[in-house]
């Protein structure tokens, strides 16, 4: 058959410093037209096929491959890596590090500049493609002044203007806000309706990919696909939470409420979902059982916030305005809000980092704008979101060590905390080893566990979790919150809509240099025009909640987070 | 922050030169002012590079952190030259005419005070040209330039991705700087220059490893879209020769004949006030 574009053959690789091999056995054929989603856990797998599929292996990352592999009919390790891109396009995960030319132009013309384009021709074809991703209006803006939606549609557009019968995502949701992530899986539908081609999704958040019709997910897990089927047979089945993948909210309601689920109700998709009036019943009756309980007591304030405004230098752009707000001992609190928001201008004037215009900050009591940002990094620690942006020091037990020597305590002290440090982070058996050797999140521990060994009593941690599997993110987010139980106030400024329901006690929403909301997670996410100014999504608890019949959707969605924070305290 | 090296965006007629044009202007234009000491032509060429300026729209703001990097290793040469050699005016005009009534080795003479005016008067002479090449040379289109010119187009592509990230790299070296600082990295005047130093690995150490990161991202993207494919590229951002570039190089073609003219009429490559 002619309309097979990528084929997978018994496929088996082997990374070359690898000690086993990554893939085994892949069988998957990949047709005209089709959408598919491949899913699964960081370290599945599903990274490696992309770069089969893109031609990246065998060409920059080197290994034994076995079985065979068709790309448009021609086996793969005959043809260049040029040959194999005419034909599958790749959107690579940070949009921001593949954005090539100095301007949206130039980016989008760069493949045709490759491929020898006469001038005249190649901007009549960049024209048409900024045209279609609605990109005219900013060709010639360098990236760092284009938003993250505009960002990924550059991406898009660069691979459009070179005619590619396949269009690869390799995460396309990752460094995106919730509302942007929403209308970038709807750009890739429109995409594929539009081209007629074929379309592969990698990603682990299949809630958010669902959101529009894909014809197949296939499962990875260690290496294998385990299962390759039609989304409402898989969300049907219990596949899924085995290989460590998270279902999308509302089917774990459903679940919560009893009510099974078949594949004839169409899990996949909210609006299309089937429910009877007995399945509905057993909802309301989920949510009269666990309706509004026990209200945590407010603890003592530790940072009170008066009137913070702030200007940056540069662009003379007022980032905060008027800012009020508090934060009371022993909270673990989110704040969101679109990219540029001021989420982490906010963070680094706290810190210390950023000089306030004027405003009051009230730490513990004590005026805190006296200090300086050494003497403020004893009360309040901030954790930025890459990792590798905070590691000086080659050994694990240095990095820890670094902030307390800089500080010249005695040799004997730092060993002591270090340590206590490292057990509490988990990280005590690895002391030794080389920081090299540790994964993405395991570096992300370290980079937390150098700043709690300074003893602040507020972390503020940047996007804790971006990037990370559901595995990964349970992990950390769990050690977080035992470090929270401790009695350490966490603030975490994130774009995850789950994170937030699951961990955080309250939400402060922040748009445009300003706080507009200040309140519990539900009231947040099932409140319309705050989920839309402050770019977020709203959860679909709410939604289910509206199909059963249940009036109060925050309150059903409170009752959710109870119920779920209830059963993961008795599983520990 | 300053700008360290940025082009910045304007409508000029120095911006509409191409790239190639500019460069070779440059060229030429350093080539003039390293031959010659002849006190009127650095004096003509100062000048003129500062009346360009304002044609380029380019503000001293703008170029303010590399112009006071200049003055202060200026600044710092003169003094250095003076105290190694006080004397090497007089070796080269031939005569020793002592000022103040002044004597002994350190004595400052005119020969030697003339010496190095002539001196920073070059630093005049080309500095104010570099920045303004360097202002109003957009990347993309100086690596079109370059490629034109015949050097090869993966070469000339480097130094144009180069460009283009360098202020993405002052970016996060100012993030990195200020997350060390509140592990109690100190950065400030307080710390000694040793203890400053060592700071400043903790923070290329970080700044290495992430941008290691993204040369790998971004080398992939480039050859996942056939970056390396043929011999040649086209460029999106090449421009046509103008009746100005014909007219610019021309000009630093005399200036550079005007200055060779100028060493054999003087006999050397200084004017002598002094005979």
């Amino acid at each position: 058959m002619n309309d097979v574009i990528v084929e997978f053959k018994n496929l088996g690789f082997q990374y070359r410093a690898q000690a086993s091999p990554t893939l085994y056995d892949i069988n998957l054929k990949i047709r005209k037209g089709e959408k598919v989603l491949i899913a699964g856990p960081s370290g599945c797998g599903k990274s490696t096929m992309a770069s089969l599929m893109n031609g990246l292996i065998p060409f920059s990352y080197k290994g034994k491959i076995t079985g065979s592999m068709l790309i448009g009919g021609k086996e793969s390790r005959d043809m260049s890596l040029f040959d194999i891109s005419h034909v599958v396009g790749t959107v690579l995960q940070d949009s921001d590090a593949q954005f090539v030319g100095m301007t949206v132009a130039e980016d989008l013309a760069f493949a045709l500049e490759n491929d020898c384009v006469e001038q005249e021709q190649m901007k009549d074809r960049v024209h048409e493609v900024a045209r279609i991703l609605d990109l005219d209006k900013v060709l010639r803006h360098a990236p760092s002044e284009l938003s993250g939606g505009q960002k990924q549609r550059v991406s898009v557009g660069g691979v459009m203007a070179s005619d590619v019968s396949l269009f690869l995502f390799d995460e396309p949701l990752a460094n995106l806000d919730p509302k942007t992530g929403k209308s970038a899986i709807e750009l890739i539908d429109k995409l594929q309706k539009s081209t007629g081609a074929a379309v592969v999704i990698i990603e682990h958040r299949l809630e958010d990919v669902l959101h529009r019709h894909v014809d197949r997910v296939v499962l990875m897990s260690e290496g294998r696909i385990v299962s390759d089927t039609t989304p409402d047979e898989l969300l049907s089945a219990s596949t899924l939470s085995v290989c460590g993948v998270r279902e999308p909210l509302y089917l774990t309601a459903l679940k919560y409420s009893k009510v099974p689920v078949t594949a004839a109700m169409h899990p996949a998709s909210l609006p299309d979902l089937v429910l009877s009036e007995d399945d509905k019943a057993k909802v309301r009756a989920f949510y009269t059982e666990n309706k509004g309980k026990e209200k945590a007591a407010l603890g003592q304030e530790l940072l009170r916030v008066e009137d913070l405004s702030f200007t940056y230098e540069k662009t003379n752009k007022k980032t905060l305005n008027d800012i009020s707000v508090s934060i009371n001992k022993g909270e673990m609190v989110a704040i969101v809000g679109t990219n540029g928001a001021g989420k982490s201008t906010f963070s680094k004037v706290i810190c210390g980092m950023e000089k306030e215009d004027c405003g009051r900050i009230i730490f513990n009591g004590q005026d805190f704008t006296a200090l300086s940002i050494k003497e403020r990094a004893e009360h309040v620690g901030y954790v930025m979101q890459n990792p590798n942006q905070m590691i000086s020091k080659v050994m694990i037990f240095d990095e820890v060590a670094f902030g307390l020597r800089l500080r010249g305590v005695p040799e004997d002290e730092v060993r002591e905390r270090v340590e206590k440090a490292l057990k509490v982070c988990g990280l005590y058996k690895m002391r030794k080893w080389p920081i090299s050797a540790l994964s993405y999140g395991q570096k992300k521990r370290v980079t937390i566990c150098s700043i709690l060994v300074l003893e602040p009593e507020l972390m503020i941690l940047d996007e804790p979790t971006a990037g990370q599997d559901y595995r990964n993110y349970t992990r950390i987010m769990e050690f977080l919150k035992s470090l929270n139980a401790q009695g350490i106030t966490i603030v975490m400024i994130t774009h995850d809509m789950h994170l937030m329901l699951e961990y955080a006690d309250r939400s402060i929403v922040f748009s445009d240099g300003r706080i507009i909301a200040d309140k519990s997670c539900a009231q947040v996410l099932t409140d319309r025009e705050i989920v839309d100014r402050a770019s977020l999504k709203e959860t679909s608890l709410y939604q289910l909640a509206g199909d059963c019949g249940i009036l109060d959707g925050t309150g059903f969605v409170q009752s959710f987070i109870d119920y779920e924070r209830k059963e993961r305290d008795i599983h520990e | 922050m300053n700008n360290l090296f940025n082009y910045i965006e304007k409508q000029s007629p120095i911006h509409g030169l191409t790239g190639a044009t500019k460069l070779v202007c440059l060229l030429l234009w350093s080539f003039a002012a390293m031959t010659t000491y002849d006190t009127r032509l650095l004096l003509f060429l100062a000048v003129f590079s500062i009346i360009l300026f304002p044609v380029g729209k380019i503000r001293v703001r703008d170029v303010s952190f590399m112009l006071w990097f200049t003055l202060v290793f200026l600044a710092l040469n003169t003094v250095m030259v003076y105290v190694f050699s006080p004397r090497h005016g007089c070796d080269l005009y031939g005569s020793t005419t002592l000022l103040f009534g002044l004597s002994g080795h350190f004595a400052p003479t005119a020969e030697q005070l003339f010496y190095q005016f002539n001196y920073i008067l070059k630093y005049f002479a080309t500095i104010p040209f570099v920045l303004l090449f360097v202002c109003t040379t957009n990347p993309s289109e100086f690596a079109a330039s370059l490629n034109k010119i015949g050097v090869s187009y993966s070469i000339s592509y480097s130094v144009a991705l180069a460009l283009r990230y360098i202020p993405d790299i002052q970016k996060q070296y100012h993030e990195i700087s200020q997350a060390s600082q509140a592990r109690g990295v100190e950065l400030s005047k307080k710390a000694s220059l040793i203890s400053r130093l060592k700071s400043a690995s903790a923070i290329l150490i970080p700044l290495i490893l992430s941008s290691m990161d993204r040369i790998d991202i971004i080398s992939n993207a480039m050859e996942l879209r056939c970056f390396g494919k043929n011999k040649k590229r086209t460029w999106y951002m090449a421009q046509k020769f103008k009746a100005l570039d014909y007219i610019s190089i021309i000009v630093c073609v005399l200036i550079l004949a005007v200055s060779i003219a100028l060493s054999f009429i003087n006999g050397s490559r200084f004017y002598n006030p002094f005979h």
